[in-house]
Formats: structure tokens, sequence, C-alpha cells
């Protein structure tokens, strides 16, 4: 196994290297991060060419490249255009973003499994049709709208309900917060209602719809029906013979989606106003903030190879036929 | 004659792959039960399902009027009338906005824009991960592996990442809607090439694929007379699911300002546009929403009900 790890690190590696080189290209190619600079009246020209010369625009494109992955090998991500450090500012967004996403899988995984099995029991009941349309809906609905209906008919109508601001819509945490440690958590986690639910319903759609259709498949199995026939309870049956098999397909998939999932939150984190990582990409993207986006989009690399390889190995794991050696 | 014959009694053997080339509806001798053809049996199937034909039914409608309601309808979508913030009424069935758009007309022309696109997608990817996920299933090997790399590769750029980058590139271009539509299809022709590959590495190896070789096939005989008519079915489930992504993807994609630009507009750009109106005027901003739901949530049951009807093992519908 730990040969199967190395090797597939190994293999990953020209990935890597490939995806910076390929967005590096398209970030340092889609436009002057200067221009700004530029357009401002008397910049003398000598200023201009020094900021040039600062962030090796000067030099040719390949050059910049290996410029930049020589700081990265080290950990030095290097400075926005703004001279913020970028590996302290990914550091503060990323921590920002991991809250929602995790805490969000972490519920969508529950509730999918549930729902999954609930509909694949009670196959072709009303309590089936329904989770199955409603898993089509959530599926079908633009996140954004979705978070925009939640802050609407959620937030809003249960502080008036209360008559206090208990969920946040705007923000990952009020500014400026004081008091103790159970104060602050209250705080956060009313700023991560909102954004949570929107993701768990859109997670738990797809999930759902892989969890009935595993469970099905295993339902139908010869082991099932032996398990039947030597006369275990029903809840036995479900519980410790199929519910167990039937786990194996929905682990790698959810490990599959993390990375849709990271992506995904830049859209949530612009409806809720967080400051995560969403806002670095789009502000990159603005700026045309080369270190800024590259260091996004390596620790998003790396996140979705890292589970993709968690998706093989509890794959083997859970089900002993499979082996990688 | 190079085709295999077809087996009379395989055609009702539901899921049974079979050599195409055959005539629709050629007379067997033998049995006096009249063969359906393929098609016809998948057609069968999925008008047994009722709630795929009458998604496909408010699909085919939202989309003709999209395409084509802009035109009909009295007010263009840039068009600014006297009448301000209104609610729904006859004159303005959607309402019209603050400076005096038709809510209706605006809500036409993002349908019109979003269906364009997801249409073209579907077209471009389909048809290019269908030569990539053929050429590399059937001949495998080196050419599979270096297809694959490839595959893989697009699939490990974050796709967020990817579209921002090349969107910022054209914000100041006008009638981008092309370039959209280009820049999604570079990424979902991976999901269809995989699909491809999968069928076409489990058909080589069937027997009638022996057979017309035997009888002396050329590849490209092979892969466009016996594969892919047996491949239709998952190209066109991809397909389908490549429209409803898309549309989900090209809506976000405008809300976050990386899309369609003003003073065009994209039913994602109403909904950022007019998001902060969702309690004092929502016709502006529920309507854009539910044109997109009404679309992706009616391609998802079409799909649904086609995958059914070219994969019956599946359920329990039967033709």
């Amino acid at each position: 196994m730990l040969g199967f790890v190395i090797r597939r690190l190994l293999m990953s590696i020209p990935v890597v290297i490939a995806v910076s080189f390929l967005v590096f290209l398209m970030v340092a190619g889609s436009g002057d991060p200067l221009a700004d600079l530029r357009a401002r009246p008397n910049v003398p020209a000598a200023v201009i060419q020094a900021r040039r010369e600062q962030l090796h625009l000067d030099k040719p494109i390949v050059t910049r490249y290996a410029i930049w992955a020589k700081g990265f090998v080290k950990g030095d991500f290097g400075n926005t255009l703004g001279g913020q450090n970028v590996r302290t500012l990914l550091w503060q967004r990323l921590q920002v973003t991991l809250r929602m996403v995790v805490l969000a899988t972490l519920i969508a995984v529950i509730i999918a499994i549930a729902a999954g099995v609930i509909s694949a029991v009670r196959q072709y009941t009303v309590t089936d049709y329904s989770i199955t349309f409603l898993g089509f809906l959530f599926l079908s609905m633009p996140v954004f709208w979705l978070a925009a209906l939640l802050k609407e008919y959620g937030a809003i109508r249960i502080n008036n309900l209360l008559g206090t601001q208990l969920v946040f819509t705007v923000g990952e945490a009020t500014p400026n917060l004081t008091g103790n440690w159970f104060h602050r958590m209250g705080d956060y986690i009313g700023h991560l209602a909102l954004p949570t639910a929107a993701l768990v319903m859109i997670s738990v759609a797809g999930w759902s719809r892989y969890q009935r259709a595993s469970m099905l498949d295993v339902m139908s199995s010869d082991y099932i029906r032996l398990a039947r026939a030597k006369g275990l309870t029903p809840r036995r049956v479900m519980i410790r013979h199929a519910l167990r098999n039937a786990l194996i397909p929905i682990t790698t998939v959810v490990a599959l989606d993390f990375g849709a999932v990271l992506g995904g939150a830049v859209i949530t984190e612009k409806v809720f106003s967080w400051q995560g990582m969403g806002s670095m990409l789009i502000d990159a993207v603005n700026n045309i903030d080369v270190n800024e986006l590259l260091a996004w989009l390596m620790v998003t690399t790396i996140i979705v190879i890292l589970f993709n390889l968690v998706a093989d190995i509890l794959y083997a794991y859970l089900d002993p036929r499979i082996r990688y050696d | 004659m190079t085709e295999v014959r077809r087996e009379p009694a395989a055609a009702t053997a539901a899921g049974e792959h079979q050599p195409a080339g055959m005539q629709p509806g050629t007379p067997e001798r033998e049995f006096t039960v009249e063969a359906r053809s393929q098609l016809r049996m998948v057609v069968r199937r999925f008008l047994q399902h009722r709630l795929a034909v009458a998604s496909l039914i408010v699909l085919v409608l939202v989309i003709v009027a999209s395409l084509i309601g802009g035109r009909i309808w009295h007010y263009g979508f840039e068009q600014v009338g006297p009448d301000l913030s209104r609610p729904p009424s006859w004159k303005h069935p959607f309402g019209t906005d603050g400076i005096g758009h038709d809510t209706l007309a605006q809500v036409l022309r993002g349908a019109q824009k979003s269906v364009q696109i997801a249409l073209l997608v579907a077209f471009v990817s389909t048809g290019f991960g269908t030569v990539v996920g053929a050429l590399a299933g059937y001949y495998g090997g080196k050419i599979d592996t270096a297809l694959m790399r490839l595959t893989d590769l697009v699939l490990s750029i974050p796709a967020i990442a990817f579209l921002a980058v090349l969107a910022a590139r054209v914000r100041h271009g006008s009638g981008n809607w092309l370039f959209i539509a280009l820049a999604l299809s570079a990424l979902a022709w991976t999901y269809i090439a995989r699909t491809v590959r999968a069928t076409f590495l489990s058909l080589r190896e069937k027997e009638f694929v022996e057979a017309a070789r035997a009888l002396g096939a050329k590849d490209r005989r092979i892969i466009f007379r016996h594969l892919l008519p047996n491949a239709v079915g998952p190209i066109i489930v991809a397909a389908t699911i490549a429209v409803a992504v898309t549309i989900l993807y090209e809506t976000s994609l405008s809300y976050l300002g990386l899309g369609i630009h003003p003073p065009d507009t994209s039913l994602g750009l109403l909904i950022s546009q007019n998001e902060s109106a969702a309690t004092t005027r929502p016709w502006l901003f529920y309507f854009p929403g539910l044109f997109i739901v009404i679309i992706a949530l009616t391609v998802n049951f079409v799909g649904d009900g086609l995958r059914d009807a070219f994969d019956p093992t599946q359920t329990r519908v039967r033709a």
C-alpha cells in the first residue's frame, strides 16, 4: 500500500507542473497587471520600468514561471501586487473556506446516506418519489439562487420570529468580535448556518442518488437473499449486510467530489460576502495577479489530487477484493 | 456483405448490444412478429416514461420561446419604457425593473443566451469527446495512454479557475457567448470521452466485432457502422447531462461577472443584478431563477428518461 501511495504521489508531480504552467501562461497572457498604473496621469516612465523589473515583467514568460516555481518549491508563494505576503493571505482564506466546506461535506454525507437508504428501501413509494424529486430539484437549482432564497426565507424570517439577529447573511464572522469562547463560537455558527445549508442541499441532491442506486444494487444480490433466508431480522439485514457494502461507492464519490465542492464554494462565498478562497480567486483574476492566482490553484489542485488518492485507498480498504500491489 | 445478421430474438432481449447496419424493419421470414428496430424500442420505452415526456414538451416550449420569443415580444431587452419598478401586469407580465426594462424581454434574452451556449457546448463537447473516446477505446495501447493522460490533465485543472482566467481575457469583447461556449466545451468533453472510451472498451471484445473483422471490415467501418451506433445511448445521455450542467455553469459564471456582460444579458446576470431586490421587487429575482430551474430540471428528467429507455436493465419500465 505504501508503495502504491508513493507511486501515485510521484505520478501526480508532472500533473501539478503541467497545470501550473498552463494556468501561468493563461494568466500572464491575459493582460497587463500594470494597466492601472499606466492609466494614472503623471507617473514617470522610470517608476513603471522599476515596477516591471520588480515583477519580472521584462523577462520572458518561461523565466517568470521558473522564478515562481523555484519560490514555490521552497514554500515561498511571493507577494500579491498590493505587496501582501501570499502565504499569509492564503492561510487566512483557506481556514475560512475549509470551515464552510468541511462542515457542509460532513453534514451532507450523513443526510445523503440516510436519504438514499430510505429511498432504496421504500422503492417506488411516495417517500422514494418525493426524495428523488427533491434531489432532481436541488440538482437543477443554481446555488446562488438557492442561497438567496435561503437568505430571504431562512434568515430574515427566523430572525424576525426570534426578534434577535441569530442567523447572519453576510460575512464569515462579525468584525472585531470580542467576548469569550462560547460567544465567539455562537457567532461563527450564526454565520455558517446559511452557506452550509446551501452547500449541503446541493451536495445531498447528487450523493443521495448514488447511495440509492448502490443500495438497490446490493439489495438484489444473493448474499442479502441468503441473509433473509437465514431468518435475520430485516433491520439487521439492512444495516449489517446491505448498508455496509452499499457505502463503498459513496465514499469514493464524496472524495472525488470534494474538489468540485471546493470550487463551488466560490459562488457561495460571493452570495454571502465571505472573504475566503473564492474572493481570493476572483480578486486575483481581476487584478491579473499571478502569484495570488497560482497560490489558489496549487492549494486546490493538491487537495483534489490528495482526495483522489484517499478515494482509491478507501476503496481498497472497504473492499478487500481490490489490491493495488 | 459485411454486416452480421441480427438475430430477431435478440431484438427483444433488453440491453443486448447488436451490430448496426440493418435497415429498420427488415422483414424476418421465420418470424410472424414484426421485428422492432432499436430506435423504435427506445422511443417506445421513452414514451412510457410520463414525467420524461412531459418534461420534453415543456423543455421544447421553453427552448422555442427563448430562441424566437425575443423577436416576437413587443419590448426589446434593451428598450427602456416609462414604467419603473412595476409589478407584473397585463402590459408587463413579468413586471419592469428600476430603469424601465421589461423583465419578460430580459428573461427571454437571458434564456436565449443560456440555451444557445448550452446547446453549442453539448454539440461541440459531444463531438470532440466521442472522437477522443472512440480512438482511445478502439485502438488502446499508446494512443489510449496519450489521450487519457490529456483527459486527466484537463480534469485536474480546477474548472472555475480556468473559466475565470479565460473570461477575464474577453472582458471587453461584445457578443462573447460564442467564446464562453467554447471555453465550457474545452472542459466538458472529458466526461463524454471517458464514457465513450468505456463503452468502446467493452464493445470491441464482442463477437460481432470479431465477425466483422473476419469478414474484412476496415477499422473505420467497424468504428462507424458497428461500434458507434451501439454507443449512441450513453453518448446521448451524456450530452443531455452536459446541457444541464452547462446551463448551471454558464449562469454561475455570469453571476460572478465572468460570463455575459452588459448591455447584453443572461439569466445569471439578471439574478446577480437583482439580488438585492428579492424582498422589495420579487419579480425581478424570481422569474430568471425559475427559468433556470425549469430548463435544468426538465433537461435532467429527459436525461433520466433517456437513460432508462436506452438501458432498461436499471428499471422496471418495460417495452
